[in-house]
């Protein structure tokens, strides 16, 4: 077990350096940050000047060793419109990101999972039909475009709900069924076909066979078995649930790391967007960690590969 | 496997035809807007500005899915910004399916340092949110349509990569390479003539399926504006642009989002039938 952690998390650090490696790449290479810091008119002392304060005018590989330890200490620099450290920018709206894609997660592995285990106990009937055809749609359904549905539906017409902004928990509800959507589509199509799967196993016969209570097998012998494959799809979830909440954040105001990000890409506030996107690729790349945990428990197989 | 076997089979899945027959429908009443009689998507009339839906055709310049808030004809917009969004998604499919699949046939192939080398480029990526990495990319090069068919190609590769790679390996061992490698065919001659046309099922299946990822990706990235710039409609830029509208005008943000929806709700149909025909172990 200490050795299938230590190697999990020797991923997870690669993983990590990896994503500082790609933001460095990405924001030092594609594009001149002093050309896309200053205005358009700017002359080129002054933008050599800026290039000199910035630090960009060094060899590349000095650079690079400096953001790693920069970034190590949580120091992106500071936001040119908040005029205080990116990090801390970026760091306070967290708990609003988190808040979203939880809640959004939550109601994706319920009404995704009811879903698909309905789903697939009802094989070849309506209810399958219908359930995966709400599915398919879901997954195609652009989150963007669902918010706004929704605005102008529970929002603008009924006014159940507040259209955008935080704080309350009736804030909360339409972004977080808008994020839910895809999720749940996502585990329900997963679900179904693996309880399908694990309904064909011996042990699953085996066990109808000695006379088990019909519950008893549903929980312990197919649920279990078939939230494997659930487990490790929650991991790659949670990513499109932490990308998509920059759209839904945006659409709804809702105030998180990702509306932060948009914002600052709009007024080209670089240290804030390099701060805010490696704080969600950490988040993320933990969750990954926890997750591949999990897994082992699940199935403690897995520990002994 | 023959054409025939391949048709057949698409006619007894009610899914996989109706994606077929949507995705065949799209594509042609698309690429056939210059010669349907819809005037051109970017032409404003400002005196038919925000007008509704209407079935009726025998008015002179009827609209029969509105206007926007310049009087631009929504039914043309809708046609028009669908090639722009299709033909974007088609090439980016297509760059990330090129990069993907050569580098996964020589991960496979080569096996050793490159193997890992590249599996683990492969990893790092997949362990950043697809939409972060999409969105720093897209602001670092600054919004146009090249950039935004490099930014999603991006995304795409590693799905191609790494299906590929699986199947170089299961290829290698098989008796026509090793028999190649006996005659001392060139590896680049191996990779290209015998693993090459091997892999290009399962390619192609991720590539169906990566397109309906890929169209979302852009709605998405046009509607932050950092895709397809104006006057250029894309079904993403439009549905931006009717954001402001919702309460008053519905119809300019409801068609694009419904044109997305069941343009990706049928590539998904058909992609996920194209998966279980060729090999249900893809899942």
């Amino acid at each position: 077990m200490s050795r299938f952690l230590a190697g999990r998390f020797g991923e997870s650090a690669l993983a990590v350096l990896g994503v500082v490696t790609i933001v460095f790449v990405v924001t030092r290479l594609l594009g001149d940050p002093a050309i896309l810091m200053l205005p358009v008119g700017a002359t080129p002392e002054q933008l050599a000047s800026f290039r000199a304060e910035l630090g960009i005018d060094r060899p590349l590989f000095t650079q690079y060793v400096d953001f790693l330890w920069d970034a190590a200490r949580g120091d992106f620099g500071r936001s040119f419109q908040h005029n205080r450290a990116a990090f801390e920018v970026v760091l306070e709206r967290m708990p609003a990101t988190l808040q979203l894609a939880g809640s959004a997660i939550a109601l994706g592995l319920i009404i995704g999972g009811g879903a698909g285990l309905i789903a697939a106990m009802n094989r070849g009937g309506v209810i399958e039909v219908f359930v995966m055809l709400l599915a398919l749609l879901g997954q195609a359904t652009p989150v963007f475009w669902l918010g706004l549905l929704l605005i102008l539906f529970f929002a603008v017409d009924l006014g159940w709900f507040p259209t955008g902004g935080g704080g309350s928990f009736r804030h909360l509800v339409l972004p977080a069924v808008t994020l839910a959507t895809f999720t749940s589509a996502s585990i329900a199509r997963l679900l179904r076909s693996s309880v399908i799967d694990v309904l064909r196993e011996d042990y699953v016969r085996t066990a109808r066979a000695k006379g088990l209570m019909p519950r008893t097998v549903v929980v312990w012998h197919i649920a279990r078995n078939a939230l494997i494959p659930v487990a490790t799809m929650v991991g790659i979830l949670a990513g499109e649930l932490l990308g998509g909440s920059v759209v839904t954040e945006t659409v709804f105001a809702w105030p998180g790391v990702g509306r932060v990000i948009v914002q600052a890409i709009e007024v080209k506030d670089f240290p804030v967007v390099q701060a805010g996107i490696m704080l969600i690729a950490i988040t993320f790349v933990s969750i990954n960690f926890v997750v591949d945990l999990l897994y082992g428990v699940l199935d403690p197989r897995i520990r002994l590969r | 496997m023959g054409a025939r076997g391949f048709f057949r089979a698409l006619a007894a899945s009610k899914a996989g035809m109706i994606g077929a027959g949507l995705v065949a429908l799209f594509v042609l009443l698309c690429a056939a807007a210059p010669l349907l009689p819809v005037p051109e998507p970017t032409q404003s009339n400002l005196r038919a500005r925000l007008m509704p839906p209407t079935l009726s055709w025998d008015a002179i310049g009827a609209h029969p899915l509105g206007t926007d808030n310049i009087g631009r004809d929504m039914l043309s917009r809708i046609l028009y910004g669908g090639q722009l969004t299709l033909a974007i998604g088609a090439a980016a499919v297509v760059l990330g399916g090129f990069v993907g699949v050569l580098l996964g046939i020589l991960a496979g192939f080569r096996g050793g340092i490159t193997d890992r080398i590249l599996m683990r480029l492969v990893d790092i990526q997949l362990a950043f949110p697809l939409m972060l990495l999409a969105l720093i990319v897209a602001a670092a090069l600054g919004p146009s349509v090249r950039n935004l068919i490099i930014v999603l190609a991006l995304t795409s590769w590693t799905r191609y990569a790494r299906i590929v790679r699986g199947q170089t390996l299961a290829l290698r061992e098989r008796e026509f390479v090793q028999s190649a490698r006996a005659i001392a065919a060139s590896p680049w001659r191996i990779m290209t003539r015998h693993i090459l046309p091997n892999v290009m099922t399962p390619a192609l299946v991720v590539a169906t399926l990566e397109l309906a990822r890929v169209i979302i990706l852009e709605a998405a990235l046009s509607f932050l504006g950092l895709g397809v710039q104006p006057p250029w409609p894309s079904w993403g830029r439009m549905l931006a642009e009717g954001r402001t509208y919702m309460a008053s005008a519905w119809w300019i943000a409801a068609f694009p989002g419904l044109a997305i929806m069941l343009t990706v709700l049928s590539v998904n149909l058909l992609g996920d039938w194209l998966r279980d025909y060729f090999d249900p172990k893809l899942r």
